[in-house]
This record gives structure tokens, C-alpha cells and sequence, in this order.
């Protein structure tokens, strides 16, 4: 139960940070909140020969409005996500969200893009990132890329990442305004990981939905959009029997596991009661379009 | 190539600067306890779930158990002992004596840290709220009803955050 063995570097610049991962060839370890790492650290799991500490660097701790979208920094805490009124305003289905996110003390230290790196199919913020079409600011030796979250997502606690490479910032393009919104997560304790969680954007142009956006995890190796569902729904107006055909697509496309906490079957009647909720409520949200 | 050698520290703890040789792999919790003598921040999983270890550091609540020494080398630490000692006891341990908020009294140093970044910074309106706040910290004994009465009390007296 105590890490093994590690030399630590605490980074004064991203560029230092991206110096020392170069330097520890391929076996070093960037640490941000550490509300992921450290138990890993802890049970050995992983064991790094460098740790590279980012938590000095400044100017990595803004939520920055750049116009259509919002950048989130590298440290911003989840205390900070959950209460910043740029999030608030702009992203209220994330503002919802972040309060589902573990517990106060673990919400002081743990950082949105952490969550991001660690991919827990488990975990709010890679589902609410693919939910919002994010992009993801890497930065190494070659300089800086964009690269969308759903291919930065690769699997279970795997990213596109490598091993120099520290993720600076993600950026989230702003919903049009009026867009409805609902989230919904069942756990068994709240701030707990949930057993399942979905979470929807919808536009109404005259009625007709547009731009549907569905996410959901705890259903699968990694967190997921629906896309059968989305575009079962696309078009629509959402009428009650329309829900529910997109709920069925909901249920044919995931592929929930078994586990102590529940069944596959459990899981996905879960999935598609949490949808049916979410969806009626995000298009209760949808505001008509106001012709100019 | 790497050196995993010992780092001087310097850590501000219960106001009293300490510098100390550690190893960068030693955890806030067992600095505390190991190096410090200061055994009242007590260690439940070594993995963040139980909230035992719970200190503030610079003004907020962590877990001392997912904080590595190295990384709080110019900082302020606060742990239980900085709440009062036996004979004045301070605010919060009181209102815990007072509502009978713990019995074997293993999780109370981290309840009470919890607490102390609550009351400066959570608006604790309601039961739920007081609930949802000190979900992070797990106790065997109480049943938690007389933790969130003191908490309440507490968050009485305080009155509304400005
Ligand atoms: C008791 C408890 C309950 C929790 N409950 C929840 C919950 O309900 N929902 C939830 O979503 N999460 C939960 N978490 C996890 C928490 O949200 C973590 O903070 C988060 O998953 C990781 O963020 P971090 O900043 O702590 O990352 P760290 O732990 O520091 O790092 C995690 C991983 O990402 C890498 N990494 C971190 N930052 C970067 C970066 N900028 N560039 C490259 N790599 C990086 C690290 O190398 C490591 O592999 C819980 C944690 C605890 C201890
Ligand atoms: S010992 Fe740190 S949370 Fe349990
Ligand atoms: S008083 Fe015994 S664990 Fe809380």
C-alpha cells in the first residue's frame, strides 16, 4: 500500500514537464490531482521511474471564454468546474454534471483534464467531453495538436496519448443558445461512480429536432455516444412513441457487462429509463428557434 | 538515470514550519504520522475512499493518503491537532462531544478537518445538503445521524457564507 520507488519532478513550464517525460524514456508519469494516480501509485499498479509533478505550472488553473468556446485548463479543479459562471451559463448540462462528481475533499484536488487522461468508462467527464464534441489541447515535443476526445478515447483507461505528451487544456464549443439539455445518473451513494449515466442535447428548429447529441457510461468499456438513438431522433418531435423507438435503438446498440453491482440486462433497462427521462427533459428545455 | 533520491522540505503544520529529508515517494499521511509524531490524521484504505487521512491543505480539504510529501514543500498544512487540544477543545470537536457524533472515534480527525473546510466554504442550507457534503467521509459506528446534528449546529452558529 506505499508507491514504489520514483525520482519527482515538480515542472515549472509545460515545456519542462515535456523535457523531463522525454527524459524519463517512455517511463514517466505526468501527475495532476492525483485523485486517480495516487491509488494507483499506492497499490502499485503503475510504477513510474520519474513522476512529473504539473501542479506548479502557471496559468494552467482558467476557464477561459475564447468566443465559441470555453477552454479548460489543465489544472482546473473539479471545485471549479462544478462553480465557474462561464460553465454555468454557457454549459449548464456540464454544471449539472459536475455535481455528480465524487466528493467535496476529492473536488478540491481532482482536475477535469486528469479525468480525461485516466478514461475511466466509469467517470462523468470523458462522457460529458464526448457529449460536447470536445477537443482535446496536447502538447510534446513536436508542439501542440487538437484532437477530438472521441479519438482521443481509445479504450478502458487508454488514450491517444504518448508518452511525452501532457494534455494542456480542452476545449468545449459553446451549445447554441436555447439548446435543451437533461442528465440523469443512477448510483448507489451520491458522488459514488455511477451504474449508469446519460445525458442529452437537442435544438428545435420549428419543432423539429436537430443537432441531438446522447451520451451515456456505465454501459461499456469506454463512455459512448448513442448513434443509433441520436439519429432515430433526428428530425423528430420527439413525441412520446418517437422516444420510445429511440430508446429500443438505445438498448440494441450498448453492450453493458455483468458485474457485482449488476446485471447486463439491469444495466440497460437502466440505460434506456434514465434515457427516456433525459430526453423528455432536455427537449422540454429546447427553446424554439426566435426568427430573426 | 533517476534519481530516487531523498528532497528537502519545508511544510508549514499547525503553524510551526518543519524541513525534512523525504523521499519522494512518502505520502502526506505518513509524513505527518512518521515524521512529524503527529499521529491524530489516522489512515483507513490508502486510497481515497474512507476520508480518515483528510487534512487541509492551504485552506481546503485532501487526502493526505493521495498527497506525496514533495508535493506540499512551501505549503500550509492543517491537521486535527490544530483544532484544540484535551482540556479546550475547539468549536468543532465540541459540537462533535456535545451531539455524541463519535464512538471508536477512528474516522472523527478526518470528519473534523472535512468540517473545518466546510463551514468556510459550503453553504450546509439543509440535512441533504450537510449529507451530501460529508458523503466523502465513511463512518462504521454513528450511523452519521449525530455527525450531521453537530454539523448542523455548527453550521447554525456559523450562518449564511458571505
Ligand atoms: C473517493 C473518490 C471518488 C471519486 N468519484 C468519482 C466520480 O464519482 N466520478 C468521477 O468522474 N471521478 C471520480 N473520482 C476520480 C476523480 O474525478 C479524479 O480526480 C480524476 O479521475 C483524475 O483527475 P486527477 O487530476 O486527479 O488526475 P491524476 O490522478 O493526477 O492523473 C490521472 C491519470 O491521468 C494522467 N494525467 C493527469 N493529468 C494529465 C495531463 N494534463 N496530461 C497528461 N496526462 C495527465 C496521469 O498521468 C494519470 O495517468 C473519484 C476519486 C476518488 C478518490
Ligand atoms: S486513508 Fe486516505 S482516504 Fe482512506
Ligand atoms: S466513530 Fe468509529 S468509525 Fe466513526
Amino acid at each position: 500500500m506505499k508507491p514504489a520507488p520514483f525520482a519527482y519532478v515538480a515542472a515549472t513550464s509545460v515545456q519542462h514537464a515535456i523535457e523531463a517525460l522525454a527524459a524519463a524514456g517512455g517511463d514517466g508519469k505526468i501527475i495532476a490531482g492525483g485523485q486517480s494516480l495516487m491509488p494507483m501509485l499506492n497499490f502499485r499498479l503503475v510504477r513510474p521511474s520519474v513522476l512529473v509533478d504539473i501542479n506548479r505550472i502557471p496559468g494552467l488553473d482558467r476557464i477561459e471564454d475564447t468566443g465559441k468556446m470555453l477552454r479548460i485548463g489543465a489544472l482546473v479543479r473539479h471545485r471549479l468546474t462544478a462553480s465557474d459562471p462561464l460553465i454555468a451559463h454557457h454549459v449548464p448540462v456540464l454544471h449539472e454534471a459536475m455535481n455528480h462528481v465524487a466528493h467535496h475533499t476529492v473536488r478540491n484536488r481532482g482536475t477535469f483534464c486528469g479525468s480525461l487522461c485516466h478514461a475511466d468508462p466509469a467517470a462523468e467527464m470523458p462522457m460529458m467531453a464526448l457529449l460536447l464534441d470536445a477537443v482535446v489541447e496536447i502538447t510534446g515535443p513536436a508542439g501542440t495538436r487538437h484532437l477530438p476526445v472521441r479519438e482521443f478515447l481509445v479504450a478502458s483507461l487508454t488514450t491517444d496519448l504518448a508518452p511525452d505528451e501532457l494534455v494542456t487544456a480542452v476545449e468545449i464549443a459553446k451549445p447554441a443558445p436555447g439548446t435543451g439539455w437533461g442528465f440523469a445518473e443512477f448510483a448507489r451513494r451520491h458522488g459514488d461512480y455511477a451504474l449508469a449515466c446519460v445525458a442529452a442535447l437537442v435544438e428545435s428548429r420549428d419543432g423539429a429536432a436537430c443537432n441531438v447529441r446522447i451520451a451515456a457510461m456505465g454501459i461499456g468499456d469506454t463512455a459512448l455516444r448513442l448513434s443509433a438513438a441520436e439519429a432515430a431522433l433526428e428530425g423528430s418531435g420527439f413525441s412520446d412513441e418517437e422516444i420510445t423507438r429511440a430508446v429500443s435503438a438505445l438498448r440494441d446498440e450498448i453492450e453493458p457487462m455483468s458485474d457485482l453491482s449488476g446485471s447486463a440486462d439491469y444495466r440497460r433497462h437502466l440505460a434506456g429509463e434514465l434515457a427516456r427521462n433525459v430526453l423528455g427533459e432536455a427537449w422540454r428545455r429546447a427553446a424554439p428557434e426566435v426568427p430573426a | 538515470m533517476t534519481d530516487t533520491g531523498t528532497v528537502a522540505i519545508t511544510v508549514s503544520v499547525n503553524g510551526v514550519a518543519h524541513t525534512r529529508e523525504v523521499e519522494p515517494r512518502l505520502l502526506l499521511s505518513d509524513f505527518l504520522r512518521h515524521k512529524l509524531g503527529l499521529t491524530g490524521t489516522h489512515v483507513g484504505c490508502e486510497h481515497g475512499v474512507c476520508g480518515a487521512c483528510t487534512v487541509l491543505l492551504d485552506g481546503y480539504s485532501a487526502r493526505s493518503c493521495l498527497t506525496l510529501a514533495v508535493q506540499v514543500d512551501g505549503c500550509t498544512i492543517e491537521t486535527v491537532e490544530s483544532q484544540g487540544t484535551q482540556d479546550a477543545l475547539g468549536p468543532i470537536q465540541a459540537a462533535f462531544r456535545d451531539h455524541h457524533a463519535l464512538q471508536c472515534g477512528y474516522c472523527t480527525p478526518g470528519f473534523i478537518m472535512t468540517v473545518a473546510d466546510l463551514l468556510e466554504h459550503h453553504p450546509l442550507e439543509n440535512d441533504e445538503d450537510i449529507r451530501e457534503a460529508l458523503s466523502g467521509n465513511i463512518c462504521r459506528c454513528t450511523g452519521y445521524q449525530n455527525i450531521v446534528a453537530a454539523v448542523r449546529e455548527l453550521a447554525k452558529a456559523r450562518g449564511p457564507l458571505t
